[in-house]
Formats: structure tokens, sequence, C-alpha cells
């Protein structure tokens, strides 16, 4: 083994190593099963985007550096213009990578877009301006709140829970950054999508399609807690609307 | 001069040295001034006339940008209004991408570099050329009136998704007079497809085969025809979108049957080919820059053309890659287009590396803002892959992660490749050379300021911001982020400053340019700088790709597939040229670079 490999196996080494270990890349890991599935897809295109850019950025840097003018230089470079297996060789090969990440994402895209038969619970999510309404169909629980007032949507961790999205007046987007998912929730329909909120714990969401004056303060938060506390909390609250006759926020 | 091919009806030494910042030459009785510029029907003051409104645009959106940077130096800053806000991000989208970014290629460098590329008198339709100018001036002078109007400028984004944009949710003229500013821009716009398209085809010059056109001419006719796929159905949305407002039609309203996901669709499917149209040209400036600076011919020119043209036929069929995440569009189909365009991408990459690669780099100004053109559109495009996936899409869509790709990816091409190419041609457009100094001052703070700006926004949206939003939660990590992006802001704003002095010394302290100081390798400098009216009174023999390095290097001209000379072309004249001139080139016309 020559000096150089020695060298160049010694540098690659700790990088395989760090391979197994992979960072977030400052991703969010996912607190849904369906996050969690994407943030998967999105460390195998780091990885590759690593590999492929950083061949082509040492090409770019190698070429600007390797090849500059030199003071008093004679002549002229051959003036070559076609090499056809080089050529070939890269059409050929990002028509297999991309082939290859397609097929990836298209099974983590059918694991985020599936839709249980059986949802454990069911949330009716309308987005308006400039706010949000989390109503539970058959439970008597309407959640609504505007502008700063935060609305909770309370659902049960780990469990299936299906959400309807729909819109009374413009397009908004329903974004929960660290479910690694967001939906258009546009007037005239309505669309279906499950989420599997691994652990316990209050999530930040808000919109992100632009909606007007206050589309900045369109904030939202999502609850996880366990099945048990989900249920106490959807008789109280029920019980609390029917007395007050208002939804909470 | 027995070699070059005298065209009828010019004499040589009719034409002299002559300065001034618009080229051509007026004969007797022509008007001068103010009186020859709205009349005039040459393409080079119409280019010019084109860059100089662009390059204006340009300055006062960037002035919008820093104003947007300012707002987000704070998480709750004051500053700005919501309303005012949403109106300046609104109009510094639309200002960079409809009146900056398109008609500084399409309008400016095309217009004035293509008929000279080709050998041509002049556009095909001049007076056309004339009325796409003046539509585009109309058109940019309407969309700033928006701010005069009672209710302010158009502020629903420089998409204008319905319902947003209908009259209920956006009322007063500040929208209307953005509609109106499309519709005018966009006739300005298919009217200069038409014309280009036509000078490509119908005006080249004797020996000017398909396949010697430089690559910024076949790029700029490329861009041509996607114009004519694309625009018309903007206009025709537009034109829908104004009925909506205001004759009582529900196209886009849910509440007369409409259809709002319609306006994204036909929207998108302008508007996809618009980000090509967008990027076309510059891919064009910087095949031409590279290898005049490399000494070398383009790397895999045909492969070069085809890459260009799967460019552009894929791009007609990935629109719905914006709208990923309205949930009722077909995944996996615009999925797998948006990742394919990725190869001929790839492709032009390796052919620019290959243009490089063991040339004489010489470090000029344009050479500098094209290596600075490669390696953000290699950040850009490879976030753009991201971005293809529909997964990766929902975790980020809307964030500052995709202002910060589709700014690495537009800024990449139009500032970095476009002023690659204006300090290229400057010296053909004023007969002038601008200072290496201040040009290098100039791409050094650019560069810096550019990633310092934008590189800290793929992390501000990986934790989740969304565009478009005036106010941010108080976390220390997008506070520092945000501060550092605005940081790189001031930078942009200096270097751009710099080249405002760059053109102030130039004009007051002229260097003369010459012909072709960089000893470049296309048609346009074998003429004068700038220009005579009608561009040439004579032109050398048209053998290959690059005819004015052939003529001045005759000892090596360029070289064909597999290492094969063109001299036997020239020796036996037998490729079916039809121009007479058929003996070898002189060395008659030698150039010297400047120190």
């Amino acid at each position: 083994m020559s000096k150089r490999a020695k060298l160049g196996l010694a540098l690659l080494l700790p990088l395989l190593a760090a391979g197994c270990q992979l960072p977030s890349f400052g991703f969010f890991r996912g607190s849904t099963t369906q996050g969690q599935s994407t943030f998967k897809l999105i460390q195998g295109f780091m990885l590759s985007s690593f590999v492929v850019g950083g061949i082509v950025l040492v090409l770019i840097l190698w070429s600007v550096f390797r090849y500059r003018r030199h003071k008093n230089q004679q002549g002229l470079p051959r003036q070559s213009q076609y090499v056809l297996p080089l050529e070939i060789v890269y059409t050929v090969t990002p028509i297999l990578i991309v082939l290859a990440l397609f097929a990836f994402t298209v099974v983590t895209e059918n694991n985020v877009d599936a839709v249980s038969k059986n949802p454990d619970a069911v949330v009716n999510v309308t987005a308006f301006q400039w706010g949000w309404r989390f109503s539970y169909p058959g439970q008597g629980v309407v959640v609504q709140g505007v502008e700063l007032e935060d609305p909770m949507m309370v659902v049960p961790a780990g469990q299936t829970v299906r959400i309807t999205l729909r819109s009374t007046d413009v397009i908004h987007g329903f974004y929960v950054p660290q479910f690694n998912f967001s939906r258009y929730a546009t007037p005239g329909y309505s669309t279906t999508f499950d989420i599997n909120v691994n652990q316990p714990g209050v999530y930040r969401g808000q919109c992100t399609q632009l909606c007007g004056l206050y589309h900045s303060l369109m904030i939202f938060r999502v609850k996880a807690v366990s099945p048990t506390q989900y249920r106490a909390w959807l008789a109280k609250t029920a019980a609390t609307e029917r007395l007050t006759g208002r939804s909470v926020t | 001069m027995t070699d070059v091919i005298t065209l009828p009806g010019t004499g040589a030494g009719v034409e002299g040295p002559h300065e001034g910042p618009v080229g051509g030459h007026h004969a007797e009785g022509e008007p001068t001034g103010f009186l020859k510029w709205i009349t005039t029907t040459d393409h080079k003051v119409i280019g010019m006339s084109y860059m100089v409104t662009s390059i204006i645009m340009f300055y006062l959106a960037g002035i919008m940008a820093m104003i947007i940077r300012a707002q987000l130096v704070t998480p709750n800053n004051s500053l700005l209004s919501f309303h005012v806000y949403n109106e300046l991000f609104t109009m510094h989208g639309s200002l960079m991408l409809y009146l900056f970014a398109g008609p500084f290629a399409f309008g400016g460098l095309a217009n004035y570099i293509v008929p000279l590329q080709v050998g041509a008198p002049d556009m095909a339709f001049p007076r056309l050329n004339a009325l796409s100018y003046w539509l585009y001036l109309g058109g940019s002078i309407t969309m700033l009136m928006g701010f005069l109007t009672a209710g302010g400028a158009a502020d629903f984004g420089w998409v204008a998704y319905a319902p947003l944009s209908n009259a209920v949710n956006s009322p007063g003229a500040g929208p209307d007079v953005w509609i109106l500013s499309l519709v005018l821009t966009g006739f300005s716009a298919i009217f200069t497809g038409v014309n280009l398209i036509a000078t490509i085809f119908y005006l080249r010059a004797p020996g000017m085969t398909m396949f010697r056109m430089p690559i910024f001419t076949w790029n700029m006719l490329v861009t041509g025809i996607l114009i004519l796929i694309a625009f018309p159905v903007l206009t025709a949305a537009l034109v829908m979108l104004f009925c909506d407002r205001h004759f009582g039609t529900h196209i886009f309203s849910v509440q007369g049957g409409g259809v709002p996901v319609l306006w994204q669709h036909l929207f998108w499917f302008f508007g996809h080919p618009e980000v090509y149209i967008l990027a076309l040209p510059y891919f064009g400036i910087v095949t031409e820059v590279l290898p005049v600076f490399s000494r070398k011919p383009v790397f895999g020119y045909k492969g070069m053309v085809f890459a260009t043209m799967a460019i552009a036929a894929l791009s007609t069929g990935v629109w719905a890659h914006h709208m990923f995440t309205t949930g009722v569009v077909l995944l996996p189909f615009f999925s797998l287009l948006s990742l394919l365009i990725a190869v001929p991408t790839g492709i032009k990459f390796f052919n620019w590396i290959g243009t490089m690669w063991r040339g004489h780099l010489w470090f000029s100004t344009p050479m500098l803002f094209c290596i600075g053109f490669l390696l953000a559109f290699l950040m850009g495009g490879i976030t753009g892959i991201f971005l293809a996936a529909p997964p990766i899409d929902f975790a980020v869509h809307d964030t500052y992660f995709v202002v910060a790709h589709f700014h690495q990816v537009l800024f990449g091409s139009a500032v970095f490749a476009g002023f690659a190419g204006f300090y290229y041609w400057y010296p053909k457009f004023t007969g002038r050379m601008m200072r290496e100094g201040l040009g290098k001052a100039h791409f050094w703070l650019l560069f810096v300021g550019f990633w310092l700006t934008f590189t800290p926004q793929y992390y501000i949206g990986m934790e989740g911001m969304p565009r478009r939003v005036a106010v941010y939660p108080t976390h220390p990590g997008l506070e520092v982020w945000n501060q550092l992006s605005t940081a790189g802001s001031v930078l942009i704003a200096v270097s751009f400053a710099i080249m405002l002095v760059n053109l102030w010394v130039s004009w007051r302290k002229p260097i003369v340019a010459g012909d072709n100081p960089w000893d470049a390798h296309t048609l346009e400098w074998f003429t004068t700088s700038p220009p005579p009216h009608h561009n040439y009174t004579h032109l050398p023999p048209i053998r290959s790709e690059r005819p004015t390095w052939d003529y001045n290097h005759p000892d090596a001209p360029s070289i064909g597939h597999g290492g094969r000379v063109h001299e036997h072309h020239l020796l036996n004249g037998h490729d079916g040229d039809r121009v007479g001139a058929t003996s070898a080139p002189t060395n008659g016309h030698e150039s010297v670079e400047p120190k």
C-alpha cells in the first residue's frame, strides 16, 4: 500500500465510523412514526449528497487551483472537446443515482401518506383567518383560538390519530416542524392523514402558507398525552363546553 | 484582409472608433440623444435599455430585501407593520423574478448579444423589439405604481395564490396594477421570444450552422421556446384572476363552484418553466465565459446543447412539485420528473469542469463570478434534489429551507452568472474596461455575503421557521442565525455599491478596451467595441463554434470529433457553406490581453 493510499484510508476510516452513528444534520428526528420515516430518508439523501456533491466540489476546486494560469505561461492548452466514454459515464451514473433515490422516496412516501382504517382518535382541523379549530367528532369537544391564543390540539400518544384538514377561507398550511410534516388546508376539499405521536409532549405548530395580514401569528400547539389522560381530557372539556356553551382554546 | 467576407452595402473604413455608453453609429439626419432612445429599433440600444432598467429593478428589489432582513434582526421587531412586511416580500419577489432576472438576461443580454453572435445586422423584427422594451418599461412602472395606491402594493406573495388574491381578501387597486403589470411584461417576453427564435432561425450569417452557434445563443433559442410555452398560460391565468376580481366570475372561488387549486396548476405550469427561463440564459453566459478564460473550447458542446433541451423538456412536466403538500397531486410522477432534471444539470456541471480541466485559467472578474456561480448552484441544486422527494418536501415546505434553496439557485444564476456576463460583455457594450481591482472586491464581498446570508437560512428552515413571517419565536438558535443572515445581506449591499463605483470610474476615466480584450471565441468579438450600427462590415469565415478564435489562432484551430482538425474543411471548403472564402486564415487580427 502506498503512502498516499494509507493516508487516504486513515482519513476515510473515522468518516465511515461516524457513518454508523448518523447525525441529525440539523433536522428534526421526527416525533411521529411518519416523521421518523421521513427523517431516515433525509439522512440517506444527506449522505448521498455529501458523496456526490463532495466529488463535484473537489473536481471544481481541483480545476480552479491546479489549472490556474502561471506567469509567463507560453502556448495554449490542448484544445480538446469530446471524450465520449467519459460523457456516457457522467450521463448514466446520475440516472442510476436518481432512480435509487426515487425508489427510497416512494417507499417513505407510502409510509407517510398511509391512512389507517381504524384510527384510535379522529380530529377535524379547520384553518381560518387567522386561527385554528380542532373538533373531536362524536365527543362534543371543540377547541378554537385565533392569533395570539395558540390553541392546543390534544391527541393520545402512541396511538393512530386521523386528521381531516379543511379551510373556510384561503389556503393555510398545517405544519408541525417536529413531525416533519405539513399539509395545505385548502377551501373546497378536505385532506386526510394519520399521525402517530411517539412521546407525550407539547409540539409547536404554525401556518406555513401565506394567508393574509396575520399569517405570522397563526400558531397552534399539539399536546400528546397518554390515552387515559386523553379520555379524561375529552370528558372534562366536553362537560365544560356544555356548561359554558363556548369552546376552549 | 483577403480572408474576410465583406458584406454588401458596407465599405471598409466607414466606421471609425467612437465612444459613448450606448453603442451604435448614426447616419446624418438621424436623431440623437433622447429622441434617438425613444425612436430606436437598434437591438443594441434596446438591449442596453433593458439592462439598465432591469438593473435599476434589481437595486430596488435589493433595497426591499435589506429592509426585510432588518425586520428579522430580532424575533419581535416592530420596524415594519405586518401589512408593509407582506407588501415588501411580495414586491421583492415580483421585481427580482419578473422585472430583473428574466428581462436582464432575455431582454438585455440576449437582445444585445444574440444578433452579434449569429452575425446578423439586427433582430428579425426590430419594431416588435422596440415594442417589447416599451411594454416592459411600462409594466415595470405599473408594478411600482402599486405603492402609490390607497391600499398599498400587492401583498399576497409573488405567486398570488387564489383565493387570497381575490377581491375579498386582497381588495384595492394595488393587486390590480400587479396583475396589469404582469400582463404587460408577459407580452413583452412573448414578443422577445418570437423575435429571438426568428432571428436565430433565419438571420444566421453564412457558415453559421446550428451546431456552430455559441451555447449562449442555443440557450436563448431554447429559452425562447419555453417562453412561448409558459407565458401565455400565465397571461391567461391573470385574465381569469382579473375577471374573478371584477366581473363576477368564479373560476378560482369555491362559492361559485370554482377551484382554488386550479390557480396553482396554471401558475406553476408557467412558474416551473419560468424557473428555467431564468436559469438557462445564465447557464449560457457561464458556458461562454468559462472556455474563454480557460483558453479552451467548451467541453462536450453537443452534450451541452442536448442537456439544455432535456432540461427544457422536463421543465414542462414538473410544475406540481410546488404542490406536493396540497394532497391532490400524483406524487411519484412529479417527483421522478423533478429528480430527473438533476441528470442534464449534472451533465452541464461535468462539461463546465471538463472545460476548465487542463486549461490555462485566467481569473479575471467574469471568471471569478462564474466560479461563484458553480459553487452556489451546486449547493442550490443539491438541496433541490431534497425538495423533489415529497416526504422531505413535507418536512420543510414553505420554510426558510426552501427560501435558502431557491435563493442559492436564482442568486447563483441571475446574480453570479448574470454579472459575470455583464463584466464579460461590458467592454463590448461600451468600448471601455471595468477596473479589475474593484471588480474583484465586488466579487469577494458578494461571495462571502452570499454564503453568510443564505447558508444560515437552511438551518432556520430546519428549525421550522416558515417563510413570509415578520416575527418568529424567541429561540436563541433562530435569532443568531437570522442575525448572521442579515449581516451577510449587508455585505451583498456593499458589494453592489462597489459595482456602482466601478461603473462610475470606468465612465469618468475610460480605459479603451479594443475589439477583443479577452481573446474570446465568438463572433461578437470580431467587430468593434461598441459595434457599428449594423454590427459588421466584414465577417471571418465561420468554420466552427469559435470563428473569432480560429481567425486569431490559425495555428491552434478548433478541434472537432475525435481530434479531427477543422482545418481540412477550410482548405477543401466542402462542408456545404455558401461562402466563397476557402483560404486558411492568416493572423491579421492579433489581440493582446490587457495587463
